[in-house]
């Protein structure tokens, strides 16, 4: 058998998993690992500017591709950096591997110098870790780390690997194991068919069904089977900000987004629902709103991958744990064999309802914000690149407004497309992430849509862009302000904009971008929109930092009325509620 | 009400502290909690107990069960069942004391295990309800320290919790 030393055998066990890209940053506990890498072929290594840009690369990564995203950062304050983008993935259940330098193991729990509990640090944010103890432990830990983070519900998991561990003087015999065996972890797999038969005797009893579709069916890649389900049974759809791209945003059936910034018509549809099927969705705080004021009459099925989802905040009338894909699966066998529908017409009496909703306060039968005026409109600007991208763009957000107007107004017929961190709500997201989509798919559209308090949450990003040569578009949507919390605070604080403004201190992003070596573009004016827009989205070999200066007085509109509303409870615009 | 949940889990660095990190994590309570390992070294056994309605102890068996680690688990308290805790109690016994302070002892079947000319130290073992009432028959002034290990329990009958 072949002798290898441990930072080899970890390299070639990546291999031997099929990784064939790590985002990274090096180190010293991590420095036999690197070299490691300098002498191999089949893995390439991205140099990131910050361990944050790492994670968060390999989470767009991840997201776009289904692929396990890898990161690899040494000890200490490597390992603490990631942290953030651990954090982020796990909220999200994104599949990643993180792997991180550790002191050598005599010098660990001595202060060493960039030492950290890393597998304590991370407990609480991964889905598990593993502390490497020996380096002939290293491929079956590679290959349960691999496991443990695609399969089931996914998550990160990290593993820490003392230095002396990965040395190149001792070496062992590899061997990569074949197969996998945990007593202590079965995924699940599919749904209990009893389960599944109530649930379409309930599905077909229905009168006023909306389906509920959330990040689940983007990871479980379950979109097709949703789709066709969905046009089977005539029944509106709604998607989470992470199931958005499960049902193809332009079709009749999609209600837009739910929740708090959802829109009018999928908040009132859900609320007034006799039936919801929630699939791969986890009844989030920022969707039910009250959970107690949540859908007073609807029956609920629930189908999760994760037990622990299931009845968590809202009972589950019809529970059903299994993965996406086989219970839509069998759940449409079953409804084809049985030939019955719904009655046809309480359903299109339920579609007269929803489509008189759209046309008083739908996002999408007319403009619901000002159209007048030289302001650009924030709404307008996505509106504009989804017509420029023929919405087939990959689409990467930070968080705060233009992360809900994105959400809102970019219109994704395809899962994996919209990529944002949903659950932990990071800023700095966004252009990392696009890297990640960039490095695997180097020849399709990817644009960031971010603020500019986002963006500089991350912006040694652009360094890493002009290293690997990844042009993506950077839409900043600049309103001069932490926008969401300046909406709240004009909300809820008579105004008072604690913190939330620069006061003349935000750089010349078009000058920074030139000093990455990149092309910037300032849109000011309303009639130069779309020509400059069009005209920054014709450059395909440079990254173009878009500097869009919008209205800085809009809000994000619908927005939920909190605390005690409940899910049709919404604010329509500043003067407005329902 | 009050549960006692039994796990077992793999005999591994860091799968304590997964648990009990689970339970601060999302704000649910540990009233004791003992582990040791199996009769197969490779597996421990912890039982903890909880306080917390159906909702929630339903959460903490979810939870516990989705730990890489845990590899079964069960909440006795929902059908019959054993549970033991043992408790160490030094008494001061000087005097008339030692004598009555030997009585206490007998009708809760504990034992006398270590003796000096000022006191006794007691061990007693049973249901925690059981230790709570030795201790108030012994009066606060008598006691001088107490250890109790939490609890341990085992289903009745031929059910097991084994892999």
């Amino acid at each position: 058998m072949e002798l290898l030393s441990g930072g080899d055998m970890l390299v070639r066990a990546l291999q031997d998993e099929g990784v064939d890209l790590i985002f990274g940053y090096p180190g010293g506990s991590a420095l036999h690992i690197y070299d490691a890498i300098f002498r191999q072929k089949g893995i390439k290594h991205v140099l990131v500017r910050h361990e944050q840009g790492a994670t968060h690369a390999a989470d767009g990564y991840a997201r776009a591709t289904g692929k396990t995203g890898v990161v690899l950062v040494t000890s200490g304050p490597g390992a603490t950096n990631a942290i953030t983008g651990i954090a982020t993935a796990y909220m999200d259940s994104i599949p990643m591997v993180v792997i991180s330098g550790q002191v050598p193991t005599d010098k660990i729990g001595e202060d060493a110098f960039q030492e950290t509990d890393m597998v304590g640090c991370s407990r609480p944010i991964v889905k598990h870790s593993f502390l490497v103890k020996n380096a002939e432990e290293i491929p079956e830990v590679v290959k349960k780390a691999f496991y443990i983070a695609s399969t089931g519900r996914p998550g990160p998991v990290v593993i820490d690997i003392p230095k002396d561990v990965t040395n190149p003087v001792d070496r062992f015999p590899y061997k990569y194991p074949e197969k996998l065996r945990m007593r202590s972890y079965t995924p699940a797999g599919k749904g209990h068919t009893g389960q599944i038969r109530k649930a379409v005797a309930l599905l077909l009893s229905a009168r006023r069904p909306v389906i509920y579709a959330g990040g689940g069916v983007v990871q479980g890649d379950g979109a097709d089977l949703l789709t066709e389900l969905a046009q089977h049974l005539n029944f509106p759809v709604t998607n989470t900000l992470m199931g958005l791209g499960a049902y193809p945003g332009t079709d009749r059936r999609f209600l837009g987004m739910l929740g708090m910034h959802g829109t009018f018509e999928a908040n009132t549809a859900m609320h007034h629902a006799d039936v919801i099927l929630a699939v791969g969705a986890r009844f989030d705080d920022r969707v039910t709103n009250t959970p107690n004021k949540f859908c007073p009459g609807a029956k609920v099925i629930h189908i999760d991958v994760d037990p622990a989802s299931i009845s968590k905040t809202i009972t589950a009338d019809v529970p059903i744990v299994g993965t996406v894909q086989s219970v839509l699966k069998e759940m449409l066998e079953m409804l084809k064999a049985s030939r019955e529908m719904p009655d046809q017409s309480a359903i299109v009496d339920w579609w007269r309802q929803i489509d008189d909703w759209r046309e008083r306060h739908g996002l999408y039968t007319a403009p619901r914000y000002r159209t007048d005026g030289d302001m650009i409109m924030p709404q307008e600007v996505i509106r504009a690149v989804h017509e420029i991208t023929k919405g087939d763009a990959y689409v990467t957000s930070d968080v705060g407004q233009h992360q809900m107007f994105a959400a809102q107004y970019y219109l994704f017929d395809k899962p994996r497309r919209w990529i944002n961190s949903g659950g932990l709500g990071t800023m700095g997201f966004g252009l990392p992430a696009a890297l990640g989509v960039k490095m695997a798919f180097p020849d399709s559209e990817v644009v960031c849509v971010t603020g500019e308090g986002s963006i500089q949450m991350c912006i040694q990003e652009l360094s890493t862009a002009t290293q690997y040569h990844l042009p993506v578009k950077i839409l900043c949507l600049n309103n001069q302000a932490l926008g969401m919390v300046k909406q709240w605070q004009e909300m809820q604080y008579e105004g008072r904009l604690s913190n939330s403004v620069y006061e003349e201190s935000l750089p010349d992003f078009i000058k920074l971008a030139e000093a990455y070596g990149h092309l910037g573009m300032k849109i000011e004016h309303r009639d130069e929109l779309h020509g400059k827009l069009a005209e920054a989205f014709a450059i395909k070999d440079r990254t173009v930092f878009i500097d869009v200066y919008v209205d800085p007085s809009e809000h994000v509109y619908p927005m939920q009325v909190m605390p005690n509303g409940s899910m049709r409870d919404m604010w329509l615009s500043k003067t407005e509620r329902t | 009400m009050r549960r006692i949940i039994s796990v077992l889990m793999e005999n591994e660095p860091g799968a304590l502290s997964r648990v009990v990190g689970l339970f601060s994590q999302r704000g649910y309570n540990i009233e004791s909690l003992t582990v040791a390992p199996t009769e197969d070294a490779t597996l421990s056994r912890l039982t903890l107990t909880t306080i917390g309605d159906d909702h929630k102890i339903e959460q903490i068996t979810k939870n516990l069960n989705k730990l890489i680690d845990v590899v079964k688990l069960v909440d006795l308290t929902e059908g019959s069942h054993i549970e033991r805790e043992l408790l160490l109690v030094k008494v001061r016994a000087t005097g008339a004391q030692r004598d009555e302070v030997k009585r206490s002892v007998d009708i809760f079947r504990g034992q006398i295990v270590d003796v000096t000319s000022n006191m006794y130290t007691v061990q007693v073992a049973g249901t925690s309800e059981k230790l709570d009432a030795f201790l108030q028959a012994l009066g606060e002034h008598t006691i001088m320290e107490v250890v109790r290990t939490g609890v341990s329990g085992i289903a009745r009958g031929e059910k097991v919790l084994s892999i």
